[in-house]
């Protein structure tokens, strides 16, 4: 009797183009693919002398964050500056936005600026989903991090890392270790490996930080380390929040390190050639030892410099999916 | 005297289902069937039910109010006015007002204003324990002789279980009903959406089947200690369902019921984030569900209520876990009951006993029943009659509900209040 709504119906257009990127959940792979094709055409760029495209001249693009993050926002405001646009970077303690209207009252008054872009995180789940079906149409949302929700750049990001590293996704397996629960990096990872065809998506973590019936996402669970990372060719390693320690979820960093960190002795179980991945800020010695994360097998700074190349992509890519949403929605 | 002419007369407490007339005079039934002696077709107003259901006045087990201190979200003459016009001719309130039901005072001021209004019997709850706090019992000799019908600490549940033994034996001495929404509000924690693949795929703070399930249990025990009589209010878990129905077979007298909403939806509606899926319990599993259209067929669930919830707008207007929860339910009561009707899990009497005899006699009150002699609040509804339910065709002040735009089968044309016209379509 109610059709609930469809992801897809949120972020694409009626050609089935980006028009907003909510989530990695639902999105077919010539999707995904272009994504990774277009940021790969982004990393060329940037290690030649103009790093600058003109493809957003004239934009407004919006940083619009709720939750505290220097890494993601200022990998946002270069991939925009260089893709030309006009960059603003508003930080806004979400006390002051705790209700709805407020949140939407702000998204009034900066629509008002005549914004094309906001690119949002939220500490609340669903919180791009709510802004995208708030903003008027020819805006685009891009979503930085919405509760334990999505990801989706980051994602992305790591999944360029590995197709850089590996070539293909069939035939690989990938294990995600450490504070699945509270993670919207692995919600996302996990969708868009499972739509890159990977072999098989392993979790990686004690049962405090498993959430429920994590299995219908299409991952084989593991509570024990030593197996889970067993011959795996991709190891993503999470950011455990400090802040979980004083929960009942865990007992010390100090047992967490021991049986989840990854360390060298653990990194020998996965295949000789594995590489290891982390979201960053890394937590040494307690989810990744110094030498693996500085190590020859550690993609953490490549993954750094990806992420600007995918966030161009789709950056550019929503804008353009905004112009042809507005123009022409059934041709073209 | 009032004349309803050829109407479908169903009256479960009676086992009536039958094509008759219906007088009622002086606020109470006059006779069916044969005219009586002092019937004068001169004087007399006729409603034609030709083609229509004629019923006791259905009772609504939870409805919130809103009035006092959430006045504006709705108040007691906007929601009494909607109930009339569902068919809902006495509606119980929890005791979750600001202030909470735990005094005379709002227990009266809450009757009056619905006296004032006119247009529903609106029975309050008393709160069991002072401000519902759990620590205090309330006083509920006082509040039962002001009119409260039964007592709950709603879903502030009492988690010292001695303070809780005492608030029941207390209750038992007196016979009072204690109405218990189970809920372990440590296991629902900040959860915002039944804990399972959806909320895990959502990333939203789950809750647990166990919060209601280790409530129910632990009720359960405390309530065959006390000897108090007891309902189960808005259950959603079909383990709930089945742990009270053994309960009920070994002889302890509980009863349950359930928020129509739960037959319908699961928790895999709120995907997209549509927060007027958020509600308190959570919907449940397609499991859940199924097991509860289940229990209302073998009868393990005694009665069906709104669970009703009105919001103002911006209380929805949020990302999902920063909603506030519930639905908006009077309104589609009855027309969500008719599909059950039209699903055949239960038949036309089975859904009006539902919703008329079996919450009557829950709460112990002399209702919802067509006997002569009883109270003539009646309802009068046409099942095939189809509306759409919008911001303009809901008379809730709260137009929070996720049937918004959706056609529905089921209206009521005349509902009496003690032999008063109070709604005509």
């Amino acid at each position: 009797m109610i059709e609930s709504i469809d992801h897809n119906s949120s972020q694409l257009n009626g050609n089935g183009q980006l028009k907003h990127f909510l989530t990695t959940e639902d999105l077919p792979a010539t999707l995904l693919n272009e994504i990774l094709d277009t940021a790969n055409s982004f990393l060329d760029m940037s290690s030649q002398q103009v790093k600058k495209v003109p493809l957003l001249r004239g934009k407004t693009i919006v940083n619009l964050f709720f939750e505290p993050s220097t890494r993601t926002s200022s990998t946002f405001e270069l991939a925009a500056k260089r893709l030309s646009a006009d960059v603003l970077n508003l930080n806004i303690s979400s006390s002051s936005t705790s209700k709805g209207e407020s949140l939407k009252d702000t998204l009034m008054t900066l629509e008002a600026m005549h914004a094309d872009m906001f690119v949002v995180r939220h500490p609340d789940s669903g919180a791009a989903h709510f802004i995208a079906n708030q903003v008027t149409p020819n805006i685009a949302v891009i979503n930085a991090g919405d509760g334990r929700h999505a990801h989706p750049t980051q994602a992305m990001l790591d999944m360029l890392t590995i197709k850089r590293c590996k070539g293909d996704f069939s035939g690989l397996v990938v294990a995600i270790v450490g504070d699945i629960l509270h993670s919207r990096v692995a919600r996302s990872q996990i969708h868009a490996l499972r739509t890159l065809g990977v072999a098989e998506i392993r979790v990686i973590a004690p049962k405090t930080l498993i959430p429920k019936d994590i299995e219908f996402m299409g991952v084989k669970v593991y509570t024990d380390m030593r197996q889970g990372i067993k011959d795996c060719d991709v190891v993503g390693m999470l950011r455990l929040q400090k802040e979980r320690m004083n929960s009942a979820l865990l007992p010390s960093e100090s047992e967490f390190f021991k049986l989840y960190g990854l360390d060298t002795e653990k990194l020998k179980l996965a295949k000789p050639d594995a590489i290891v991945m982390h979201p960053g800020p890394i937590n040494r010695g307690v989810e990744i030892e110094s030498a693996v994360a500085d190590g020859p097998q550690s993609t953490i700074l490549q993954q750094v410099t990806n992420g600007i190349a995918v966030r161009m992509a789709v950056m550019s890519m929503a804008i353009s999916g905004q112009l042809n949403n507005s123009n022409s929605p059934v041709q073209r | 005297m009032i004349r309803i002419a050829n109407g479908r007369v169903i009256d479960p407490a009676n086992n009536l289902d039958t094509i008759t007339d219906l007088y009622l005079d002086l606020g109470v039934v006059a006779a069916i069937g044969t005219a009586p002696a002092e019937f004068d077709e001169a004087t007399a107003t006729l409603i034609d039910a030709s083609g229509q259901i004629v019923c006791p006045g259905l009772i609504d087990l939870s409805v919130h109010l809103r009035e006092p201190g959430y006045t504006h979200k709705a108040t007691i003459a906007s929601e009494t006015k909607a109930a009339a016009s569902a068919g809902i001719t006495t509606v119980v309130c929890p005791p979750t007002s600001k202030p909470v039901i735990d005094s005379t005072a709002v227990a009266e001021l809450i009757q009056d204003h619905a006296k004032a209004c006119g247009k529903a019997k609106v029975l309050p709850v008393g709160a069991l324990s002072l401000g519902l706090k759990g620590q205090q019992l309330a006083p509920m000799s006082a509040l039962a002789n002001s009119g409260c019908i039964a007592f709950s600490n709603a879903r502030a549940t009492i988690s010292n279980s001695l303070a809780l033994l005492r608030c029941l034996e207390y209750a038992a001495t007196h016979d009072f009903l204690v109405i218990f929404n189970p809920q372990d509000n440590s296991l629902v924690a900040n959860g915002v959406l039944h804990e399972g693949s959806t909320s895990t795929n959502m990333g939203l703070a789950g809750i647990p089947e166990a919060a209601e399930t280790i409530e129910v249990a632990r009720s359960l025990i405390l309530i065959e200690q006390s000897g108090v009589r007891a309902h189960f209010g808005q259950l959603s878990c079909e383990r709930s369902i089945s742990m009270i129905a053994q309960a009920r077979s070994k002889g302890l007298p509980v009863t349950a019921d359930v928020a129509i909403q739960h037959f319908f939806f699961t928790d895999e509606n709120a995907k997209g984030f549509n927060s007027m899926f958020h509600m308190q319990p959570p919907l449940r599993s397609q499991l859940d569900r199924a097991g509860l259209l289940n229990a209302l067929v073998t009868g393990d669930i005694q009665a069906i209520c709104s669970d009703h919830q009105p919001h103002e707008e911006a209380a929805k207007h949020a990302p999902f876990a920063a909603t506030e929860a519930g639905i908006s339910g009077l309104e589609t009561l009855l027309p969500l009951g008719l599909q059950l009707v039209e699903q055949g899990l239960i038949n036309l009497p089975q859904l009006i006993e539902k919703l008329t005899s079996a919450p009557a006699k829950i709460l112990n009150i002399a209702a919802g029943s067509l006997t002569v002699g009883a109270d003539a609040s009646v309802t009068i509804f046409d099942q095939n009659r189809s509306w759409l339910v919008d911001q303009d065709s809901l008379l809730s002040a709260g137009k929070n509900t996720p049937l918004l735009g959706s056609q529905l089968k089921g209206r009521v044309t005349h509902t009496l209040l003690a032999g008063n016209l109070v709604y005509s379509l």
